[in-house]
């Protein structure tokens, strides 16, 4: 099976050929396998986000090549508009791009670009709306009558509606309350299992990465630092906290008490994980 | 793309020029457009010639930018020649089919572009070296005066400050939502004019609803430090005039006179 996203050599640079000239991705290689989730982490100005824009054409790489389900993106330019239907891509705070008197309109907006029938797109509207978890009652609403978080899950359900083979969302979380948070990050999850769509998520917490994805790409100084398992990954706590970043809370808890000589060959970075071994333990404790 | 586009041109320095009070520059900016409309020959462009070359000089701006902002005018420039050479009456220089060429009508091209070139470059030069924030500080004290009239010298000042100071930020934002839009299929660069218009629909109403929240939002942080307009606001770097401004005062109004005598005893042109 061939790659879902497949980036060869691919480089950057801004301001090219002026004194502000600054590589904003050095070579980068990366094989996305389908049906992954992916946290992608990084310190600001690692080159996260110009490497997601790459992936769906907006921005236009320096020299390298980006492969989506095994097409070369670049190799016919009237067709980048179909990657960017493919490979979906929520920018950090997404509300400030809804626009149409309705949020059903505003939903339809990629749809109808798709060109596609007026049925079909009713369909997917009302799908994705339930997808982001709104009621459909909201779908007449204007989306600047909504909260900050509904309008930001009607952002979120605008691009969904493409039904992208590749879901790619930039910090969909920040700055909303722990509530919000949750909610959107399971609602994500949850289509991630529905649909088995590939999914890259952009966040600068550890905790939800490794809550929710199962593969992790680290960026660091404009060079891709790893991909690999999530588990992998958080295994490399020193090298991660060198980079300006850090490991789940409860990674560092177990460092410390494998320090101490607990849990020496364990690799613990879900709360939920970490209790249940507690527990086992503290049972074995009674005994 | 959008972010590449330069906002004023001031050229950061501390040359002679950089160092006269901006308000001394602004109204030495007028004399100098004064100055290149009384010119009637060719001599006393020679000294306007002169004078503009001097100030790019001390002013240590790299003369090819200086004659990179002459560019944009020149189809302007070819134009208003073409019409002068061809519809001046007068004795004919030579013929080509219907149309003649006067020496009449090719002195006068000549002159306009002259003069033309001459203002471009020489009021540039206001803005090449005052930043912009001086700039609207010494056309809020020179319209003081006017305040006797209840012109709002203060507010003008004050809205261009903070036009200028969110030029970039909008453009930024409009980068952002025009890559959303992008991302979400928007097409903006095929189809005919009136699909293209309807295409940066998209794009303008994100951009206004934002660029309205900022409006409230900066107005709101403005009342908390208690901002109540100009009345009994100080400045923390207070404009003076300096020696220096007299001397370029002088230098000026020396130009103007010899112009004025070149004109009295060299034959005009128009």
């Amino acid at each position: 099976m061939s790659a879902m996203i497949k980036v060869e050599n691919l480089t950057h640079i801004y301001s090219k050929d002026t004194p502000f000239e600054k590589a904003a991705i050095k070579d980068v290689n990366l094989e996305i396998e389908e049906g992954e989730f992916v946290g992608v982490i990084g310190h600001t100005g690692s080159g996260k986000s110009t490497l997601i824009q790459h992936l769906n054409g907006l921005l236009k790489p320096d020299s390298g090549k980006i492969y989506i389900d095994g097409q070369d993106i670049w190799e016919n330019k009237k067709n980048i508009r179909q990657v960017r239907f493919n490979v979906g891509l929520v920018f950090q705070y997404p509300e400030y791009q809804l626009f149409e008197e309705t949020v059903a309109k505003d939903i339809a907006f990629g749809p109808t670009n798709m060109g596609l029938s007026q049925d079909e797109i009713n369909e997917r509207v009302e799908q994705a709306i339930e997808f982001v978890g709104l009621s459909r009652d909201l779908l007449q609403k204007s989306p600047f009558e909504l909260s900050g978080g509904q309008k930001r899950r009607v952002a979120i359900a605008g691009v969904i509606a493409m039904r992208p083979k590749v879901l790619i969302l930039d910090e969909p979380t920040a700055g909303l309350d722990p509530k919000g948070r949750d909610r959107i990050l399971s609602q994500i999850k949850d289509y991630h299992k529905r649909t088995g769509s590939t999914i890259l998520l952009v966040s600068h917490s550890m905790e939800d990465i490794a809550k929710f994805a199962n593969k992790a790409l680290v960026m660091n100084e404009s060079k891709l630092f790893a991909y690999d398992t999530v588990e992998n990954i958080f295994k490399q706590s020193d090298s991660i906290s060198k980079m300006g970043l850090s490991v789940p809370q409860i990674t560092k808890v177990f460092d410390k008490l494998s320090e101490k000589g607990y849990f020496t060959n364990e690799n613990i970075y879900t709360v939920k994980y970490a209790t249940d071994l507690l527990l086992k333990h503290l049972k074995k404790e009674e005994q | 793309m959008l972010r590449d586009i330069t906002l004023g041109q001031y050229f950061i320095g501390n040359s002679v020029i950089h160092r006269i009070d901006p308000r001394m520059k602004i109204l030495l900016t007028i004399a100098f457009i004064t100055m290149l409309f009384i010119v009637k020959n060719f001599i006393g462009f020679a000294v306007a010639i002169v004078f503009v070359f001097a100030v790019i000089f001390l002013s240590k701006i790299p003369l090819k930018l200086v004659v990179k902002g002459v560019k944009p005018i020149v189809p302007l420039i070819i134009f208003t020649s073409l019409l002068n050479m061809f519809f001046i009456s007068g004795k004919t220089l030579f013929e080509i089919g219907f149309l003649k060429i006067t020496v009449e009508g090719l002195n006068l091209a000549i002159f306009m572009s002259v003069r033309i070139i001459l203002l471009i470059m020489g009021t540039s030069m206001l803005t090449y070296t005052t930043s912009p924030i001086a700039l609207t500080d010494a056309i809020e004290r020179l319209l003081n005066p006017l305040k006797k009239i209840k012109f709002p010298a203060h507010e003008m000042a004050m809205m261009m400050t903070i036009a200028l100071r969110f030029i970039p930020t909008l453009i930024e934002e409009t980068d952002k939502i025009m890559s959303a839009q992008k991302a979400r299929g928007a097409d903006l660069e095929s189809g005919n004019l009136i699909q293209r218009a309807k295409a940066l629909i998209p794009i303008l109403i994100p951009l206004f609803v934002s660029a309205f929240m900022r409006a409230g939002e900066l107005a709101m942080a403005m009342e908390c430090r208690c901002y109540q307009g100009g009345q009994g606001r100080t400045r923390m770097r207070e404009l003076h005039y300096s020696k220096l401004d007299v001397y370029s005062a002088i230098i000026m109004a020396i130009s103007i006179v010899l112009i004025v005598l070149i004109n009295i005893f060299v034959p005009t042109i128009i």
